[in-house]
């Protein structure tokens, strides 16, 4: 166990420090002087080569590289080009969100997808599992930020009972205690629902065809054949076996949804990540561009790293294997 | 005992004498959808206005909504938008942009895809850990923020976006391949034309790669949709293919300022969107069944 988890840090790794080193190159080598961007075009050959000095985008790049690693390694991370502020603090107000976003949908969409997958095999080949297969797979296939707006144009702007933007109202800083709470919970509730309502899509149609899968093992006819219940398959035997695969998906699905959790970011302006990665890739601001990669390598392969280990926990077959 | 034998001699009544995409109603669904649109797009002169960029009036035509006429007595069957240009006009041009983005972009990834992947399970040690440790690694990158920093530090254009989608994608397709071409290569008619002394270039082209096809061909299916709904993403984002040139993403993009009073600008490509992909999704998922049945999902 201890030999399987330290291979899959070391690969973790290895994977964080591949996104970085590729990150760092690719910025230096397209087209685009953040130095031109941040003092615009009055400025003269001189000025410009002053600003390029104090960023030290004046040395070899592998010096650069070198300089950069380890500063990020002992925890300095630059001062943001665009706004002037410590990129530790842009990114450490970013992140906590992102992961309550991710977090809760991810809960949400397996909560609702297994429930209707359960409900689906149970009823495999009826009107009912047809109809909802239909659902499921077109549930799947609304690209995250144009649901974001169809919500937004529901539930803003005709019924008016949800805020679209941000993470909290413009008088957050002056309410306190349980209208607070309440004033986050309705900003959470669309950015969660877009990623949710598309998850259970995913996560229902694995459940359904794991599900159909131990349906169909001979234990089941032997469970039947003992007299026992049908509730009592479904839940003891059926359910407890199909949900092992559940987990390999939880390994696939962390990756997915932090990509979409940056389309629905930049839709409902929330204050994470991806909305951070996505600014700061336009506006050309290295720094920030740097560790909003670092950062979102790090939460994928971290999830990554928590599925492989359940899986491990839940099937000791797979220790052995790769 | 090849693919197509299989098919053939297949015991499943849907996959016999009638065209298998008929019996198969998920199949034909899809077959219908990509038809259609590939006869919209390519007559697109011809059920449209003919111009995507066309602006008369601006203050007159602009807002109108689905199913009116303007003044100059042209009929807007999906409206105008902003600028008072026909939503209808632009969804037509943007599923050339949309369809040839995607579907060119699944070519790139199939091509390197496959090439690493034969590669890799053709030939042995150290070549083949570094090939598909490569690919592992690249599998294991977040590849929307690839793609964001990859399209967005260049010039935006539609080749770009091939090009960085294609390149972003042939992780799974190499996988797949890999997969295929080492079973393949155990099999009694691989060795059999070893042992008459067939060159390994051929039998990798004539005996290996054929019957590696199959999985491709619906992995491909599948990733089509999701390629197309990543194009549409990053140019919803600004990153992708540029206006006034029309593309679903885009138009999505334009739409999402005028939400309050023309929704119908950002809810139009957004459904065909949809459609596209419950089609690819639909027609992967009857391949799968059809050419793979030991894969196929009990139903």
């Amino acid at each position: 166990m201890i030999r399987f988890l330290a291979r899959r840090v070391v690969v973790g790794a290895a994977v964080v420090f591949g996104v970085v080193t590729l990150t760092f190159l690719l910025l230096r080598l397209a087209p685009g002087d953040p130095v031109e961007r941040l003092i615009g075009p009055a400025a003269t050959p001189v000025q410009i080569e002053a600003q390029r000095r104090s960023l030290g985008l004046d040395r070899p790049l592998v010096t650069q590289y070198g300089i950069w690693v380890g500063r990020f390694a002992a925890g300095d991370w630059g001062t943001s080009i665009a706004r002037g502020r410590p990129v530790r603090e842009v990114i450490g107000t970013a992140w906590p969100a992102t992961v309550i976003l991710v977090g809760l949908s991810l809960s949400l969409s397996y909560l609702f997808g297994i429930l209707v997958g359960a409900v689906q095999a149970n009823a495999s080949g009826s009107r009912l599992d047809t109809g909802l297969s239909v659902a499921t797979v077109a549930v799947y296939a609304l690209p995250g930020y144009w649901l974001g707006l169809m919500l937004v144009m529901v539930f803003t702007y005709w019924l008016r009972v949800l805020p679209a933007f941000g993470a909290a109202g413009l008088d957050a800083d002056f309410v306190g205690g349980w209208a607070w709470f309440v004033d986050r919970l309705r900003h959470l509730v669309l950015p969660v629902a877009t990623l949710t309502l598309i998850g259970i899509g995913g996560a229902a149609r694995f459940v359904r065809g794991s599900m159909l899968d131990v349906l169909s093992q001979p234990f089941v006819a032997v469970a039947r054949a003992k007299g026992l219940t049908s509730r009592r398959v479904t839940f003891r035997h059926v359910l407890r076996n199909a949900l092992v695969p559940l987990v390999t998906l939880l390994g696939l699905s962390i990756p997915a949804l932090f990509s979409g959790a940056v389309f629905v970011e930049a839709v409902f302006a929330w204050p994470g990540v991806g909305r951070v990665l996505v600014e700061a890739v336009q506006g050309r601001d290295y720094p920030v561009v740097m560790a909003a990669t670092a950062v979102s390598a790090v939460l994928v392969v971290v999830g990554n790293l928590t599925a492989d280990l359940l899986m491990a926990l839940v099937d000791p077959r797979v220790q052995h294997t790769s | 005992m090849t693919a197509t034998r299989r098919i053939r001699g297949g015991a499943d009544p849907a996959v016999q004498r009638v065209p298998w995409f008929w019996a198969d109603r998920r199949a034909a669904f899809g077959v219908a959808v990509f038809l259609a649109l590939a006869v919209v797009a390519v007559f697109a002169p011809l059920v449209s206005t003919g111009d995507p960029a066309l602006q008369r009036d601006v203050v007159a035509t602009r807002f109108l909504p689905p199913l009116s006429t303007d003044l100059h007595g042209v009929f807007h069957l999906v409206g105008t938008d902003r600028f008072g240009r026909d939503v209808w006009t632009r969804l037509v041009y943007g599923s050339r942009i949309s369809l040839s983005v995607g579907i060119l972009a699944m070519v790139v990834s199939v091509a390197i895809g496959v090439s690493v992947g034969a590669m890799a399970g053709l030939w042995r040690g150290t070549a083949r850990v570094t090939l598909m440790g490569f690919t592992d690694f690249a599998l294991a990158l977040p590849r929307v923020v690839l793609l964001l920093l990859l399209a967005s530090l260049w010039q935006p254009s539609a080749l770009l976006v091939v090009a960085v989608l294609g390149v972003t994608g042939w992780m799974p397709i190499a996988r797949l391949v890999y997969g295929e071409v080492r079973g393949l290569s155990a099999r009694s008619f691989v060795h059999a034309a070893e042992a008459l002394g067939v060159r390994r270039s051929a039998i990798l082209s004539r005996h290996v790669l054929p019957n590696a096809l199959t999985p491709v061909i619906v992995a491909a299916t599948l990733g089509v949709g999701n390629t197309i709904m990543l194009e549409a993403g990053l140019s919803f984002l600004g990153v992708g293919v540029q206006p006034p040139m029309p593309s679903w993403g885009n138009m999505i993009a334009s739409g999402r300022d005028t939400l309050v009073n023309a929704p119908w600008v950002a809810t139009a490509p957004g459904l065909l969107l949809v459609l596209v992909v419950v089609a690819s999704t639909l027609l992967g998922d009857a391949l799968r069944d059809t050419l793979e049945p030991s894969k196929r999902a009990v139903r």
